[in-house]
């Protein structure tokens, strides 16, 4: 059924769909939206048969969520920036046991400095965690990855995280088809937990393992998140059959027949990269954009044949690994048969600077003519850059570089974007 | 593809206006993208929603930087915003105010736009009239049917019952009904002056 609504109300929508057990959150922006709708779809009772339960903190929030997929509960929780850094300790946990938790992150930046707004720090910084980590590009694919997760997470018994650009996607407003309950219920079989915490037959979770077995554990988890790069691509084809459209996958490519320069990136800034790459077509540009959807497990090999065909990879960037530069550029380069030179990496969006097709365009026809940068800061202002270090020349005592940098900005709220 | 920029303050219901002009759109069946400026907005700060309105999937994230018509629900923000920044030849202006646009000292700057184009509705007037309370963005959107002729007034009413509970959303049909009614004649009256 077709729906104009907000990102968050699709999702949590999807998620009831998915019939949870068990739901337990704490609030934070911009994931509120997303369990706030969830919480009035349980106390209504239009979801039935779950329990939501409201925690003290995001550990918490996962904690509960350990814990309810251990009794052989569905469970969902959803998080966002300090949050899911809040949770980390438990983050890994459910990697660990070996718990399909499923948790949407609703990707924001990482203090300090604190910002609200949009990029993706907040999950790569658990990205190699143990979960298996899924990145929506718009709407319709966020909710339908939903259901995918739920899938997924139950048949390798592995939490996965969903994740949408925060208020970029969770508080935009646009078309979504909102499967039936009969067509969920017919692609999510019911819950079958490999594990269970039963009175009538005792186990053990999360017993100490020392040397003798613990690189095993490891090892096995490995192998199982692997395993979801067999599965992925033929639930796609069945999620195309049951629900008429492409959502989810390991990859999306765009215009890669034939193209010399290939854009990687993840998430929504991948329709902006698609309207900037259709113009430059359109002036005899031979440019692609593969998107990324499956982003841990890494798909290697897909990933290496997508790009197989291209002289350079611009990878467009939400995040930075401080001191080393790119992190989904790091993932790219082991993946890329060319050279690891013409793998480019561009930082855009920290923070939720806007990504515009002017600067899209102008960074990719630089990287055509060779004169990119391996690495790039989209729209960097460098006066303001340059201000802040001269303040660090003249005095030692030049304060804290935030505020030194939104006194030389002045009155932001003037802006339009 | 029709871009549509909202400015207001925090608490004249902005975003909400952009979220019920992407469901009258949706309902004419096309394609419409809304989404806020993403601030963490405050009572009374400057705020801006968008609205894209297109017949094929809108894909494009970016702000709107150049956009058909510009909706201003508190004047005030004249002096304090660049409302007008990237607003296309032929665009459209509707503001909330009970003044004429040479009033508000944009008489020259107006005059580059088609006279059709441009409207003032008071529309915070007619909000305490129907709903009670200076929420002017319903009855914007009454006035913006008009001038723009992009949605209808029935869709703008059904956006307006989706949104809002069945008295709140009765109040504002007729705030949107007063400022649609208010911005023809308005509009008609231009078209004369241009033929003149």
């Amino acid at each position: 059924m077709l729906k104009q609504i907000e990102g968050s109300r699709a999702v949590a929508e999807a998620v009831a769909l998915c019939r949870p057990e068990v739901i337990c959150a704490y609030p934070i922006s911009p994931q509120t939206h997303i369990v706030e709708a969830l919480g009035e779809l349980v106390k209504g009772g239009e979801l039935s048969s779950c329990e939501f339960i409201n925690v003290e903190s995001e550990f918490a929030a996962m904690s509960v969520a350990i814990g309810a997929a251990a009794a052989g509960a569905r469970s969902y929780t959803a998080t966002a920036s300090q949050g899911l850094l809040f949770m980390a300790e438990a983050v890994y946990n459910a990697a660990g046991l070996g718990l399909p938790i499923v948790m949407t992150v609703a990707n924001r930046a990482i203090g300090a400095p604190i910002n609200i707004w949009n990029d993706h720090t907040d999950v790569m910084s658990q990205r190699d965690c143990g979960w298996i980590l899924l990145f929506a590009e718009t709407n319709q694919e966020a909710l339908d990855l939903h259901i995918e997760a739920f899938r997924l997470a139950q048949a390798l018994s592995l939490p996965v995280m969903v994740c949408m650009d925060g208020f970029i996607l969770t508080h935009a407003y646009e078309r979504v088809d909102m499967p039936s309950q009969e067509q969920v219920d017919a692609f999510l079989p019911p819950f079958d937990p490999r594990q269970v915490l039963d009175p009538a037959r005792p186990v053990s979770m999360g017993a100490m393992v020392g040397p003798e077995a613990f690189m095993e554990v490891r090892y096995l988890e490995h192998v199982r998140q692997m395993r979801a790069l067999e599965l992925i691509p033929g639930w796609a084809e069945q999620f195309r059959d049951a629900f008429g459209r492409d959502s989810g996958g390991l990859l999306h490519a765009y215009r890669t027949e034939d193209a010399e320069t290939i854009v990687v990136a993840l998430g929504s800034v991948l329709g902006t990269i698609k309207d900037t790459v259709d113009e430059m077509r359109a002036r005899g540009e031979r440019i692609g954009v593969l998107g990324i959807t499956c982003f841990r497990p890494w798909p290697a090999n897909t990933v290496r044949d997508a790009l197989a065909g291209a002289k350079r990879i611009v990878v467009v960037e939400k995040s930075i690994a401080v001191g080393l530069g790119g992190i989904v550029s790091a993932n790219v380069r082991t993946s890329f048969a060319g050279h690891a030179d013409t793998v480019y990496t561009v930082v855009a969006g920290l923070g939720g600077r806007s990504i515009t097709r002017q600067s899209l365009a102008r960074v990719f026809a630089s990287a055509a003519a060779g004169t990119l940068p391996p690495l790039t800061f989209l729209d960097l202002d460098h006066g303001l850059v340059e201000r802040a270090l001269a303040r660090e020349r003249d005095t030692r005592h030049s304060g804290p570089v935030a505020e030194g940098l939104l006194r030389d900005v002045g009155l932001v709220a003037a802006r339009i974007s | 593809m029709f871009q549509i920029r909202i400015h207001g303050r925090g608490g004249q219901g902005v975003v909400t206006a952009a979220e019920m002009l992407s469901v009258a759109a949706f309902m004419e069946g096309h394609h419409a993208q809304a989404f806020p400026s993403f601030g963490s907005e405050r009572t009374g700060a400057p705020v801006v929603a968008y609205c894209r309105i297109d017949d094929r999937e809108i894909r494009l994230r970016e702000p709107i930087l150049e956009p058909d018509a510009i909706i201003i629900q508190d004047p005030t923000l004249l002096n304090q915003v660049d409302v007008f920044g990237g607003l296309r030849r032929e665009g459209y202006i509707l503001i909330n105010t009970s003044r004429t646009f040479e009033a508000l000292g944009l008489g020259e700057f107006a005059a580059q736009f088609p006279a059709s184009h441009l409207c003032t509705v008071p529309a915070t007037e007619i909000a305490m009239k129907h709903v009670g309370r200076p929420m002017p963005n319903a009855a914007l959107l009454g006035g913006f049917a008009a001038v723009t002729g992009r949605i209808t007034l029935e869709s703008v009413f059904a956006a307006i019952r989706e949104k809002f509970s069945q008295r709140v959303a009765e109040g504002n049909i007729a705030a949107a009904a007063e400022s649609f009614a208010h911005a023809r004649p308005e509009k008609e009256e231009l078209h004369h002056a241009q033929a003149d």
